[in-house]
C-alpha cells in the first residue's frame, strides 16, 4: 500500500532535491531543516521501482527506501537528514567510488565482480528471478510452463535470456520499462513477466495493480541484495547490526508486507530473512 | 495557400456538391478509423477515469511533467547554444581557404551527420560515467547534450555552407571587384546575408534538437518522457501518461514551427527570395528540415 | 586489442545491421506511399482531407519517434491486439516498420510538398486548360515534376530513415544500436573500438545515399 501523505517536511526537502536534482549538483542543501545535527547522508535508490525503490510525488516509497530509512536511523540519521539520489544499475559503482552517495540500497546484488570496486553490507533480502503472471492464470507455475507463451522483459536484462535459453520457444518481448509490460499484460497480449520477485511483487501492489496479478513464487535463481557501501567505508558492521535489529523487531517484515501488498506474493522463507554476511 | 487554386478550377455547382460529399465520406472514414480505435481502448479500460484524474491535479504536473519539461528543456536549451557554436566554427570552417582545415572540418561534419543520435548517446554515456573524471549522476545530462550537439552542428554547419553557397554569384564577385581578399568578401558581404537566409531552417532544427532529446530517457535522463513513464509504472496508466508526454511536445514543436514560418515570412523580403522562387505554387509552405 | 576482436565471436553484427537495413528498406516503400498520398490530399479541393493532410503532418512530425514506437507496441499490439502476422517477431519487425512508415510519412509530405513548389504556375494552368481535372493534373503533371525536384529533401529523408531505425530497438527489434549497448556494457574496457565499429557501420550506409542523391537530384532536375 503506498503511502500518500504529505508532511510538511519532505515536501520541502523534496523540493530542494528536485532542484538540485535537476541542476545536476550535488550539494548537501537537500537535508531540510534538521533537526540538531547538521549532517546529512546521501543514499542511493532506484526512482522507478513502485513497491521497492520508487520516487513519486517527491517521496521516496517501496521496500529499499524503508530499509535504508531503518538503517539511517540506526546509524544516526533522521529522515529529513537523509539526502535520496537516483542510482541507475549502471551507475550504481561509479557513484560509490566517487564518493557522490554514501549507501545505496537499490536491489543490488551482492557479486564477485561488484565486489572487486565496492563493498557490500548485508545482504538484507534474498531474491530470487520469478513470473508475474495474470492473477487468474494457473497454467504458469515456473520457467517450464512458458514454452510458445509470450514472456516479457527489459531491453538487454539478461534473466529473460537465461529463460529462452532453456524454453526454446518462448517468445521474448524487450520493452523499456517492466511497467510497459505489465501494460501488456493487462491488455492481454504478454504472458508473464520475469525478473526478481520482489521488484515484481512490488509493481503489482500498486494501487492501480493491486488483486490483478500474482507472483508465481517459483524462484529459479537467488539474488543477495545487498548495501552498496565504498571499499573504505567504516559503516559496514554498523550496517549489519541495523539490519540484525530491524529484523528482530519486525520492522523488515513489516516493510516487506506494506509494499507487496495486494500481489498475492510472500517471500521465500527458506532464505529470508538472511543473516548478514561477514564484513570483509 | 493563397495560389494553391491554380490546381483545379473554382468549383461550380456540380463540382461544390461533389466535394460535400467527399468531405462527408472522408469525414467519416477519419472518425471510423477513430471510432474503433477509441472503442478498442475503451474496452481495454483504457478510458476509465482513474487512469486520468490525476493529469487533473497539480501535484502531478507539479512533481512529474513540469520538472519533466524543465529538465527537457534545460537538455535541448544547452543544446541549441552549443549547437550553432558548433555550426558556425565548422560551417566556417568548411570555408576557409586554407584546404587542410576544409578537410578536417568536411571528414567531422559528414561523420556526425551520419551517425544515428542514439548511438552516440548511448556510448557517450557509458564513456562519461566510466572513463572521465564526471560525477556519474551528471553523465546522462552531458551525454544527451553533447550528442545533440555532434549531430546537429553538424547539420547547422552544412547550412551555413549551403547558405553561402546559395547566394547569387554576383554577390561575391562584386566584393571582389571592390578589392575585398576572398576570406573579407566571405565575413562581410556572404556570411551576414546566408545568416539571415538559414534562420527559418535553424529554427525548424530547434524542433529537431527539442525532439531527439527525448532520446535521453533510454539512458536514464530524467526529461519528460522518463517522468511520464516512470509516472506511469506507478499510477497503472502508461499508455494516457504517454499520450500526455507526446501532446506537450507536439504543442512546444508546433509552437517553433509556427515561429519559424512567421520567421520566414518576415525576413521573405530576404530570405524568400533567396530561397523561393516566386511563382512557386504553395509559395509559403517552408521547407521542413529533416531529422 | 586482440580480445576486441574475439568479440565479434560472440555477436551478430552483420545481422543486426541487417535488421536496421530492412527495416530503412521496407519503411522507405512505406513512407513514400502514405507521404505522397498525404502530399496529394494537402494540396487537393476537399477542405476535409487538406484538414487531415495538415493535422496528420503535425502531428507525427512533432512527436518523438520513441514515443511512436512505443505507443505502437504497448497500444496497437498491447491493447488493441493488432497482430499482422502469426510469427512473433516477424510482427514486431512489422510493427516497427508500421511506426517508422507513419513517421516519415509526415516528412516525405513536405518532401515533396516542396517539390511541388519547384513546379511552375504554368504547368498548373497549362495541365487544367487541356481539360484535366485535379487528379489526372495531379498525377500526370505535378507529381512527375514534382519528385524530380524533391529528391534531394527526400534524400535526406531517407537518410534520416535509416538512422532512425536505430529508435526500434522500443519495439523490441534486435538491432545495431541495441547490439551496441549490450557489446559495450559488456566490454567497457573497448567501448571506444566498439562505438566506432558501429558508427562506420552507419557512414558506410549512409554516405553513399546521399552522394546518390545528390547526383540524382541533378541529373533528373528539370531544366528551367
Amino acid at each position: 500500500m503506498r503511502k500518500t501523505r504529505y508532511a510538511a517536511v519532505a515536501f520541502a526537502a523534496a523540493a530542494a532535491l528536485t532542484m538540485s536534482a535537476c541542476g545536476g549538483d550535488s550539494g548537501t542543501d537537500a537535508g531540510g531543516e534538521d533537526t540538531g545535527s547538521s549532517d546529512t547522508i546521501t543514499i542511493g535508490i532506484k526512482f522507478d521501482q513502485p513497491g521497492v525503490g520508487f520516487m513519486e510525488n517527491n517521496e521516496p516509497s517501496g521496500f529499499d527506501v524503508d530499509v535504508a530509512k531503518y538503517v539511517a536511523n540506526e546509524l544516526g540519521y533522521s529522515e529529513d537528514q537523509i539526502e535520496w539520489k537516483e542510482t541507475p544499475s549502471a551507475q550504481r559503482e561509479n557513484v560509490l567510488e566517487n564518493g557522490e552517495v554514501d549507501m545505496i540500497f537499490a536491489s543490488y546484488s551482492i557479486t564477485d565482480e561488484r565486489k572487486q570496486r565496492v563493498a557490500f553490507a548485508g545482504p538484507y533480502f534474498i531474491a530470487g528471478q520469478d513470473l508475474l503472471v495474470n492473477a487468474d492464470n494457473n497454467d504458469i507455475n515456473g520457467p517450464e510452463d512458458l514454452n510458445g507463451k509470450v514472456l516479457c522483459s527489459v531491453t538487454g536484462s539478461t534473466s529473460a535470456q537465461k529463460i529462452a535459453d532453456t524454453q526454446p520457444d518462448v517468445n521474448l518481448l524487450e520493452q523499456g520499462g517492466y511497467a510497459n509490460c505489465v501494460t501488456a499484460m493487462q491488455g492481454g497480449q504478454v504472458d508473464a513477466v520475469t525478473t526478481d520477485d520482489i521488484i515484481l511483487a512490488g509493481l503489482a501492489s500498486t494501487d492501480a495493480n493491486s488483486g490483478k496479478f500474482k507472483v508465481v513464487g517459483n524462484t529459479f535463481t537467488e539474488e543477495q541484495y545487498g548495501v552498496g557501501i565504498s571499499q573504505d567505508s567504516d559503516q559496514c558492521e554498523a550496517i549489519n547490526t541495523a539490519i540484525r535489529t530491524m529484523v528482530e523487531d519486525g520492522s523488515w517484515e513489516e516493510a516487506i508486507m506494506a509494499n507487496t501488498e495486494g500481489a498475492d506474493y510472500s517471500y521465500n522463507d527458506e532464505l529470508n530473512p538472511p543473516e548478514p554476511a561477514a564484513c570483509a | 495557400m493563397s495560389n494553391q487554386a491554380v490546381l483545379f478550377d473554382v468549383p461550380g455547382p456540380k463540382a461544390k456538391r461533389r466535394i460535400l460529399v467527399f468531405n462527408v465520406l472522408g469525414g467519416l472514414f477519419v472518425l471510423g478509423i477513430l471510432a474503433v480505435a477509441v472503442n478498442g481502448l475503451a474496452e481495454k479500460d483504457q478510458f476509465e477515469a482513474a487512469k486520468w484524474t490525476p493529469f487533473l491535479e497539480w501535484s502531478t504536473w507539479q512533481f512529474t511533467l513540469l520538472p519533466g519539461l524543465l529538465a527537457t528543456l534545460q537538455a535541448a536549451g544547452v543544446a541549441v547554444l552549443t549547437s550553432i557554436a558548433f555550426g558556425l566554427l565548422f560551417g566556417f570552417g568548411r570555408l576557409s581557404g586554407v584546404a587542410p582545415l576544409r578537410w578536417v572540418c568536411d571528414v567531422v561534419v559528414e561523420f556526425f551527420r551520419a551517425v544515428p543520435v542514439l548511438l552516440m548517446m548511448i556510448f557517450l554515456y557509458q564513456f562519461f560515467a566510466k572513463s572521465t573524471p564526471m560525477e556519474a549522476s551528471n553523465a546522462p545530462f552531458a551525454a544527451v547534450v553533447v550528442a545533440l550537439t555532434l549531430y546537429n552542428g553538424s547539420v547547422i554547419a552544412e547550412l551555413v555552407r549551403s547558405g553561402v553557397f546559395g547566394l547569387p554569384k554576383g554577390q561575391r564577385e562584386a566584393g571582389l571587384a571592390i578589392g575585398l581578399t576572398p576570406a573579407q568578401s566571405l565575413r562581410s558581404i556572404e556570411i551576414p546575408q546566408a545568416l539571415v537566409a538559414m534562420l527559418p531552417a535553424l529554427l525548424g532544427q530547434f524542433v529537431v534538437i527539442l525532439k531527439d532529446s527525448a532520446l535521453g530517457y533510454i539512458i536514464g535522463y530524467t526529461d519528460l518522457l522518463a517522468n511520464a513513464q516512470r509516472f506511469g509504472a506507478g499510477a497503472g496508466n502508461m499508455l494516457p501518461s504517454l499520450l500526455v508526454a507526446a501532446a506537450i511536445f507536439i504543442l512546444i514543436n508546433m509552437l517553433l514551427t509556427f515561429t519559424a514560418q512567421r520567421l520566414s515570412r518576415l525576413l521573405g523580403a530576404r530570405a524568400g527570395k533567396l530561397l523561393q522562387r516566386e511563382d512557386a505554387i504553395d509559395p509559403e509552405g517552408v521547407e521542413a528540415p529533416v531529422k | 586489442m586482440g580480445g576486441f576482436f574475439a568479440l565479434f565471436e560472440g555477436y551478430d553484427v552483420v545481422a543486426a545491421f541487417w535488421m536496421n537495413i530492412q527495416l530503412a528498406f521496407w519503411a522507405a516503400i512505406g513512407s513514400l506511399v502514405l507521404g505522397t498520398v498525404l502530399a496529394v490530399m494537402r494540396i487537393s479541393p476537399i477542405a476535409s482531407l487538406r484538414w487531415f493532410g495538415t493535422a496528420y503532418v503535425n502531428i507525427f512530425r512533432n512527436t518523438p519517434l520513441t514515443i511512436i514506437m512505443v505507443f505502437s507496441v504497448l497500444g496497437l499490439w498491447g491493447q488493441l491486439q493488432v497482430n499482422f502476422v502469426n510469427d512473433f517477431d516477424l510482427n514486431f519487425f512489422m510493427l516497427a516498420i508500421l511506426s517508422l512508415s507513419l513517421y516519415h510519412a509526415a516528412f516525405v509530405c513536405e518532401a515533396i510538398r516542396s517539390g511541388v513548389n519547384t513546379v511552375p504556375l504554368g504547368q498548373a494552368e497549362a495541365a487544367r486548360s487541356i481539360g484535366l481535372s485535379f487528379l489526372p493534373a495531379a498525377w500526370l503533371i505535378i507529381l512527375p515534376q514534382a519528385f524530380r525536384g524533391a529528391i534531394a529533401p527526400l534524400g535526406n529523408v531517407l537518410i534520416a530513415l535509416v538512422k532512425n531505425t536505430t529508435v526500434a530497438a522500443a519495439a523490441s527489434v534486435a538491432e545495431a544500436s541495441g547490439l551496441m549497448k549490450t557489446m559495450i556494457e559488456f566490454r567497457p574496457d573497448v567501448m571506444t573500438q566498439i562505438f566506432l565499429t558501429f558508427a562506420i557501420g552507419f557512414v558506410v550506409i549512409v554516405i553513399p545515399i546521399g552522394l546518390l542523391t545528390t547526383w540524382a537530384s541533378k541529373k533528373l532536375a528539370v531544366a528551367r
